[in-house]
């Protein structure tokens, strides 16, 4: 059955339940947080309809613009270090049988879904002083007493890179399976390693596939929310944790509704940049 | 053989990085004391009965199930007449409905989570557990669609085009042909939206965390009070359910090719 144009109202039928959701439930709450983010905050219930630029203005002062680095700089730090682990981890697992790559895959995706919450709780159990990796190290000797790794910067950074990796490894997956296996066939026949065919043919005929990655996992990793908190100090604290706080513990919607939506113009600035260099990939 | 030893030694240190936290909590839930420490002190099960046993946590487990069981019908329903759509005619404008459909999940969840704060506030529903089951419906939609759009990109259409010389009418195309071709990764879809939704926080909790507790909103409150053995039980919980739902999909269906493996024979 070939794809025809819709000829009468009928044939548009299928589209009705899932557009009338979509823009109920999605563009229309979208849009009240983009007009909230105008209205002035309310002490005593949510806001008061209003068009101020306060909101936006308020984000323009030294500490969010801090904030605001610090998030950045972190995204980009998880990016690069799931990447740098996972590309060749990827690149590996392509290449082995299908079961094996059926059990990681199994595997990726049960710690992909994990909540933030269990993540977080998780490496604060392995990096406490009395339940955590380092009374190993005094077990095998490395060490005198066990001590606390948390809250550090390491420890906010360890637990983003461990909620990343699988993330990483799973938009890695498809460019890798379905790289052609004839270009490293040839790469091996004229006598390159297979380290060296890895640097030289298969990394740069995926330099835009890794781009890509790069910018999906820094959008990932500025939605962390939860393992700031948990792992790090307040100085450790990145935008989205910022938005939480704003929204419910200081109820002020219209600034977190106003740093929501600069969040929004810097994620899909990021993801347009992902689709056009993805554009350019599929063109070759 | 030594790159196909440094293979396994760099595969192994990525399955312990991936699996340590896990150990420690799986360790840790089997305290017989009420603390956390590890090794663990003796053995007990009492924590993972807890789960069942404590009214507190018992109701979280039913909300938690509850909003994972319906939101993820609603995600599919959502998605499996709008990829049907997208499949079935020529309307470039209807890709929009698909953007839409990718949108919460592409964005910083937080982004999405005050949306529907915002909304749910302002249209005075603010609280109801519902609004949390519209709202996971909505955030998770993605999974369902994309696993559907794969589905129907596979259809063989000449197949569905036979049926259609034969006399069959697109509703009996659908029934016939089209639905059973498609009901793995519908089952997939489901599958994903349901685990993912089991586990999700952020949503949740602005749209009914100050009135309803769902599991990981009863977890992140009770790690303010100090840590217990049962969250850990909880957490193993988790990871048990994730493990069994995706062992199943690999196991009665293709997870490679639906994790964009072109083909389902080798590479």
């Amino acid at each position: 059955m070939r794809r025809e144009a819709p000829k009468s109202v009928a044939d548009y039928t299928p589209l009705f339940f899932p557009g009338l959701m979509l823009i109920i439930f999605f563009v229309v709450p979208f849009s009240t947080m983009i007009a909230v983010s105008f209205f002035k905050r309310n002490p005593s219930g949510f806001y008061t309809p209003d068009f101020v630029i306060d909101n936006y203005a308020r984000f323009l002062s030294v500490f969010f613009g801090g904030v605001l680095g610090f998030s950045l700089m972190l995204a980009v730090l998880v990016a690069v270090c799931c990447v740098a682990i996972g590309f060749p981890f990827t690149y590996l697992l392509t290449r082995r049988p299908r079961r094996v790559q059926t059990l990681w895959l199994v595997g990726l995706l049960s710690v992909l879904s994990l909540s933030e919450v269990i993540i977080g709780f998780a490496w604060s159990t392995l990096f406490s002083h009395t339940a955590g990796i380092t009374n190993l190290f005094v077990a095998i000797g490395l060490m005198d007493k066990p001590v606390a790794l948390l809250p550090t910067f390491g420890a906010v950074l360890t637990g983003m890179v461990y909620q990343a990796l699988p993330y990483t490894i799973l938009v890695l997956y498809p460019a890798l399976v379905r790289l052609d296996p004839t270009l490293l066939e040839a790469a091996r026949t004229l006598g390159a390693s297979p380290v060296k065919a890895f640097f030289n043919v298969v990394a740069p005929a995926l330099r835009n596939t890794i781009v890509a990655t790069l910018i999906m996992v820094f959008v990932f990793a500025l939605g962390s929310y939860l393992l700031p908190q948990i792992l790090g100090r307040p100085q450790h604290w990145t935008l989205s944790v910022l938005i939480t706080d704003q929204a419910i513990y200081q109820s002020n919607m219209p600034f977190a509704a106003a740093m929501a939506v600069f969040l929004v113009l810097i994620s899909l600035a990021l993801v347009g940049m992902t689709l056009l260099v993805g554009r350019r990939e599929n063109a070759l | 053989m030594t790159a196909t030893w440094l293979r396994r030694l760099y595969f192994t240190v990525i399955a312990l990085f991936l699996a340590a936290p896990l150990i420690v909590v799986a360790g840790v839930s089997v305290n017989s004391r009420q603390e956390l420490t590890f090794p663990p002190v003796g053995f007990s099960a009492a924590w993972y009965a807890q789960i069942f046993t404590d009214p507190e946590w018992r109701l979280a487990l039913i909300h938690s199930v509850t909003l994972a069981v319906c939101s993820a019908a609603i995600a599919v329903a959502i998605a499996l007449p709008l990829a049907w759509f997208l499949w079935r005619r020529i309307a470039p404008w209807a890709n929009i409905f698909q953007v839409l459909g990718l949108a919460p999940f592409i964005l910083p969840p937080v982004i999405t989570a005050l949306g529907f704060l915002s909304f749910w506030a302002t249209v005075g529903l603010f609280g109801q557990f519902f609004t949390a089951i519209i709202s996971h419906a909505i955030f998770f939609v993605t999974l369902p669609l994309v696993t559907l759009s794969l589905g129907f990109a596979s259809i063989d259409r000449s197949l569905v085009e036979a049926a259609a010389t034969m006399g069959a009418d697109d509703r009996k195309v659908l029934k016939t042909v089209v639905l059973p071709l498609i009901l793995p990764y519908l089952v997939s879809g489901y599958a994903f939206a349901f685990v993912l939704s089991l586990n999700e926080y952020i949503v949740a909790y602005m749209t009914i965390g100050f009135t309803t507790e769902t599991l990981p909103i009863k977890i992140f409150n009770a790690l303010r009070y100090g840590y217990t053995p049962t969250m850990a039980a909880v957490s193993v919980f988790f990871v048990a359910v994730a493990s069994l739902v995706f062992g199943s999909i690999a196991r009665f269906g293709d997870i490679r090719r639906l994790l964009g493996a072109m083909s389902s024979d080798g590479n």
